[in-house]
């Protein structure tokens, strides 16, 4: 295809028409063509089968070939009970009602848990984050308690609190608290002194400051400081529940075990997943709700 | 030596005397001295690292380890070169952070009107431009209704088009609100542009002035506009041989 460019209108009575009045040479016929090639749209180059269903597939392959090597016998199942076993069992145990109230348990000691250490180790972290005094008395202590592995704390807890449910949410709470603490702290101090500046030019005083301006920037590492708390607390819990329980889900899992029911101890961490998912999903709602100002990548 | 930041204004919006400002010893601003009226618009130029920042954070009061006298009005307002909004307040909210007593959104969405952004009132700062987020920053420094306005390099970051566009909005506004405006910049057309008078500072001192006498709206084709542009650029060091040619 050519371009056929007419010459420029002649401006007359203008000075400047005899320097200007180069017309540009049209493009040499004797040019080659360098092969064109069609811009395909994305759309057509899409696969048709949708992503849930993709992504749906490999789990689901996995579990059909745990059938077939518990159905031929290689998987015997005092290693691991089949997955249609695991079902009927999982089904008898929230009909009989030991399921649900061994879950009721477990989520109460974890409610409390994370409850307790919400509040110890938010409160810690606005007291070393908004207060230099706070922070010269609260941080150093606070870093060195992190560093002890919490669940090492455990036969202490029992010497102190006894073997009653005080132990347990105790190493919840303890659990929950730092990943709090060094995230709000983080997000305190890591609020942009820009917008601390812009504050103070706009006349906030200094509680306006930290309302307006400090909590809000600290939010999203507050909500990941939550969540890394979760998971944690979780992780808490299994660690608790398998010392001293007479109730919920840790117990029943103990009590499999003597009885090498592969069954139960399965279904028993098809619920602390499920609870941990939960956990995961409120979360995740929450930042959402609470974080819709935030301009990041949210992936295509 | 007096250091007061809040003095009663006597025929001036702004009124320095002796103000040395140190930093490790070192004086970035040296027994400055400056007068502004009230309404007046005055541009501060500046090779980059010669202090006008620093001057500018002085009267705004975010800076105080200042040595003399600095008298500036009780109601003053600030926009700096990033748009420095919230961002998890909507514009609105941005607009009247700060502002004492219970103020109406009503008030904040007039003042958005006035910079044309009576469309964004709702907006996340996320969604704006960059052009829009620097209305949204001159409106929440304009709903302060002030008496001095400090306006520290606003236009810098925005592309040329809307720069031009906010150069214009902020001469209409002065216009219409009748504050006095401190403009700190380093473009010399700009400071032509807009104000009554261009201060050259260099040194930690005011080392030239210049009265812009054009008549506005001023066009930069003027003979007399380039004249003046080439004698700025010349006291701030540029060679005007090649501005000339």
């Amino acid at each position: 295809m050519t371009v056929s460019r007419a010459p420029p209108p002649s401006p007359s009575g203008s000075d400047i028409s005899g320097i200007s009045g180069h017309t540009p040479s049209p493009p040499s016929p004797s040019l080659p063509s360098p092969g064109l090639q069609p811009v395909v749209p994305a759309s057509t180059r899409r696969a048709r089968v949708p992503r849930w269903l993709r992504r749906t597939t490999g789990p689901l392959l996995l579990l059909a070939l745990w059938q077939l090597l518990s159905g031929t016998g290689a998987l015997p199942a005092d290693v691991l009970a089949s997955p249609g076993r695991i079902a009927q069992v999982g089904w008898d145990l929230i009909g009989d009602g030991s399921l649900p109230s061994a879950m009721g348990t477990s989520l109460r000691r974890v409610a409390l848990g994370l409850l307790l250490g919400t509040v110890t180790g938010t409160g810690l972290a606005l007291l070393s984050g908004l207060f230099r005094i706070g922070e010269d008395l609260v941080d150093a202590p606070v870093q060195m308690l992190r560093t002890v592995p919490f669940v090492g704390l455990i036969p202490l807890f029992i010497i102190w609190f006894g073997i009653g449910e005080t132990p347990k949410i105790a190493i919840i709470t303890l659990g929950v608290t730092f990943p709090l603490y060094l995230n709000v702290y983080a997000g305190i101090r890591g609020v942009d002194s820009q917008l601390i500046e812009a504050g103070e030019s706009l006349g906030l005083s200094r509680w306006g400051l930290v309302r307006h301006v400090v909590l809000p920037g600290a939010l999203p590492g507050a909500l990941t400081g939550l969540r890394y708390s979760l998971g944690v607390s979780w992780l808490a819990l299994v660690f608790a529940e398998q010392v001293n329980a007479d109730s919920g889900i840790g117990f029943l899992m103990v009590q499999a075990r003597d009885f090498l029911r592969t069954d139960v101890i399965v279904v028993c961490l098809i619920v602390y997943a499920f609870l941990g998912l939960l956990a995961d999903f409120i979360v995740r709602s929450l930042e959402r709700l609470l974080l819709q100002w935030r301009p990041t990548f949210t992936g295509r | 030596m007096a250091t007061d930041v809040h003095g009663p204004l006597t025929g001036h919006a702004v009124h320095v005397e002796g103000l040395t400002r140190s930093f490790d010893g070192r004086a970035v601003i040296d027994d400055l001295r400056l007068d502004i009226a009230p309404g007046e618009f005055v541009a501060l130029l500046g090779r980059s690292g010669c202090g006008k920042s620093t001057l500018l954070r002085i009267l705004a009061g975010l800076d105080r380890d200042i040595e003399g006298t600095a008298l500036v009005p009780r109601r003053r307002a600030v926009a700096f070169q990033a748009p420095r909004l919230m961002p998890w307040k909507k514009v609105w909210r941005n607009v009247l952070l700060g502002l004492p007593g219970r103020a109406e959104r009503s008030l904040a969405a007039r003042a958005l009107d006035e910079v044309g952004l009576g469309h964004r009132v709702d907006a996340w700062p996320k969604t704006l431009s960059g052009g829009e987020a620097q209305r949204a920053s001159l409106a929440r420094a304009l709903v302060r209704e002030p008496d001095l306005l400090l306006l520290d390099e606003p236009f810098g970051a925005l592309d040329a088009l809307t720069r031009i566009k906010a150069q214009r909005l902020v001469g209409e506004l002065w216009q219409r609100r009748g504050c006095a405006v401190l403009l700190v910049t380093h473009d010399v057309e700009e400071a032509v542009l807009l104000a009554d008078r261009v201060l050259v500072m260099d040194g930690g001192r005011i080392a030239h002035e210049e009265r812009i006498g054009l008549d506005r709206p001023r066009e930069i084709t003027d003979p007399r506009f380039a004249a003046l542009r080439a004698r700025l650029l010349e006291r701030l060091g540029v060679d005007t041989a090649a501005a000339a040619a």
